[in-house]
């Protein structure tokens, strides 16, 4: 039944390249402008082929945006810091949403779904002038406070359905034997969600590391706090555009959340495809 | 009973009490906003300070034409988008779901531009649409369809286009694997029996995949629009929303009014228009999802 003949074979391939051209074309691109010198980058019409690729562009970008390092570094620390506050604040509460029965529960969860619906523009007004009050422009917290408030709904709903796959039966029997809900919480919870945890963690920071650039240009203007995707901009200078140097710092900058997502693509797409269309 | 009412009331607090910090985070960073922004579409909020006004920044905003030009600039970018996201989408699942070596590797292949920040992706489109180095142009010159550079985000058409295909590029791989999830959710036995009975390829996808996946494709198709209605990044490091205002949508003038001139009051007027919409795409959402979690719990 699944046996196709040589030219569907052939059918399919040609459309899976054109395809995959769509989707990856700017990242090949992007690699390839990176390991061109700038003046083979200059010609019009666009030129196919360069001779002399080298990484000359990956050594020499940390010269011309000398704060380069502490963009990336900025970026990762941003990311890191919601990703942990938002597992504080989700895994009590998906915890919640797992085990017990509530009034206004499966409201709530709805409630936390439309929330994802909204775009961070639609709230800046009020964030500006609150963060404004509380003096926290132009400050790390800036981009951390309101980029938790994102990823709380969807962790949520991912959390609770890992939650949820371990048996309760576990807890019972512990709970007959004496245990005390906190022993519970660390002897039988604690260990058997820690893939769970990883994943939503994981999808966190990967969710953090790519909201940053909203945040970092309304609510911050100081240069030592800026994240790689503002930081990147600094390429373009005032009289031409160092377009390799820039694509090699941009695929540094995104490298991280690569490699975690190919890691891990699979547990995060299964909880998230999983909390879209089956609930 | 009693103490049955009793553990369940208990229940209930503990599990409040889980909830809380998290409710309380939500209700100061998201809900309140949400609040203060409609106060402040009565007000002149500014810099300065703000007076009440009523309904000065709503009359002032549907009586200007570039205004409604806006709305429906929003909704043409957004059909297009979604559109194209949706049959690319399919196309795409269709693909990757043929039983043929090396599926597995395009299936994570097709991610990169749903994971990468928007904004660093978006420099990579930056250097593709540039009118004298880029790629494209270059294609279009060496092919003689173009007679000398062209800048593509440097037109209003040709800018309105391009950012609805940077923008198709960052959300069709979402809909891809959703699309293949639900078709690797159909189940075997119903292939098998078609099969069996004679029906081609082609039969089986009008007749079984497409049915079997309509739930997916009509939710997707309403996530995809209110993303693509929330869609900031891409206009704003594109064009800004130019040439010319050609690539201004709801957001983007949204963003320019209340934190480019610092008009909140205006910004929150035009927010709260965002709102609404949303709130309308998400009810729908959600109406949808329950009808399907209904159905599906009936069965």
């Amino acid at each position: 039944m699944n046996k196709y003949n040589p030219f569907e074979k052939i059918l399919i391939y040609f459309g899976i390249f054109v395809f995959m051209t769509f989707i990856l074309l700017p990242f090949v691109e992007m690699f390839y402008a990176s390991l061109r010198p700038l003046d083979h980058l200059f010609r019009s019409p666009y030129q196919f082929y360069s001779d002399d690729l080298s990484f000359w562009a990956y050594q020499e970008m940390w010269n011309t945006v000398p704060m380069l390092g502490r963009y990336i570094f900025n970026s990762f620390f941003l990311a890191s810091c919601v990703a942990i506050l938002t597992l504080i604040f989700v895994i009590p509460a998906a915890y919640a949403y797992a085990r017990f029965k509530f009034p206004a529960k499966n409201t709530s969860l709805y409630i936390l779904l439309a929330i994802n619906m909204f775009s961070g523009a639609v709230i800046l007004i009020p964030l500006y002038k609150l963060l404004r009050t509380l003096g926290l422009l132009n400050s790390y917290q800036s981009m951390i406070i309101p980029g938790v408030a994102f990823l709380i709904p969807t962790a949520i709903w991912l959390l609770k359905s890992y939650f949820e796959k371990i048996p309760i039966d576990l807890e019972e029997a512990a709970f007959v034997d004496g245990a005390s809900r906190v022993q519970i919480l660390r002897h039988i919870i604690a260990p058997l969600s820690t893939p769970g945890l990883v994943v939503v963690g994981i999808y966190a920071f990967i969710g953090a590391y790519a909201q940053q650039f909203l945040f970092a240009i309304t609510f911050n203007q100081k240069k030592e706090y800026m994240p790689i995707p503002t930081g990147l901009y600094e390429f373009i200078g005032y009289q031409s555009v160092k377009w390799n140097e820039m694509m090699a710092a941009a695929l540094v900058g995104m490298l991280p959340v690569l490699l975690l997502f190919v890691f891990l693509q699979k547990y995060i797409v299964e909880g998230l495809t999983a909390g879209a269309v089956k609930n | 009973m009693n103490k049955k009412l009793k553990s369940y009331t208990t229940q209930t607090y503990i599990a409040y009490a889980l909830i809380a910090p998290a409710a309380l985070y939500i209700i100061l960073i998201v809900a309140w906003p949400l609040l203060e922004t409609i106060r402040l579409s009565f007000t002149n909020s500014s810099l300065a300070g703000e007076d009440y006004v009523g309904l000065e920044n709503y009359q002032k905003m549907f009586s200007s034409k570039k205004f409604n030009g806006i709305v429906t600039r929003t909704f043409v970018w957004m059909f297009f988008s979604v559109s194209l996201k949706l049959i690319i989408g399919l196309i795409g699942a269709v693909l990757l779901n043929a039983n043929l070596k090396g599926r597995s590797i395009f299936r994570v292949l097709v991610m990169p531009p749903w994971v990468v920040p928007i904004a660093i992706g978006m420099l990579g489109w930056l250097w593709l649409y540039n009118g004298y180095f880029g790629i494209i142009a270059g294609v279009g010159m060496r092919t003689g369809i173009l007679d000398g550079p062209f800048g593509f985000l440097a037109y209003k058409q040709s800018a309105f286009i391009s950012t609805i295909i940077a923008d198709v590029w960052v959300g069709t791989p979402m809909v891809t694997v959703f699309f293949l999830a639900a078709m690797q959710g159909v189940p075997r036995d119903l292939y098998e029996a078609a099969y069996c009975d004679g029906a081609s390829r082609w039969d089986r996808f009008f007749k079984i995949t497409l049915p079997q996946i309509t739930p997916v494709i009509i939710t997707m198709s309403l996530l995809s629009a209110i993303w693509t209605f929330n869609s900031f990044e891409i206009i704003w490091i594109l064009t800004e929303g130019g040439p010319r205002g050609s690539t201004t949508t709801l957001i983007i003038d949204t963003y320019k009014q209340a934190l480019g001139n610092y008009k909140f009051g205006r910004g929150a007027a035009r927010a709260v228009v965002v709102m609404i919409l949303l709130m309308l795409f998400a009810g729908f959402y959600l109406a949808l999802l329950a009808r399907i979690n209904k159905k599906i719990s009936h069965e």
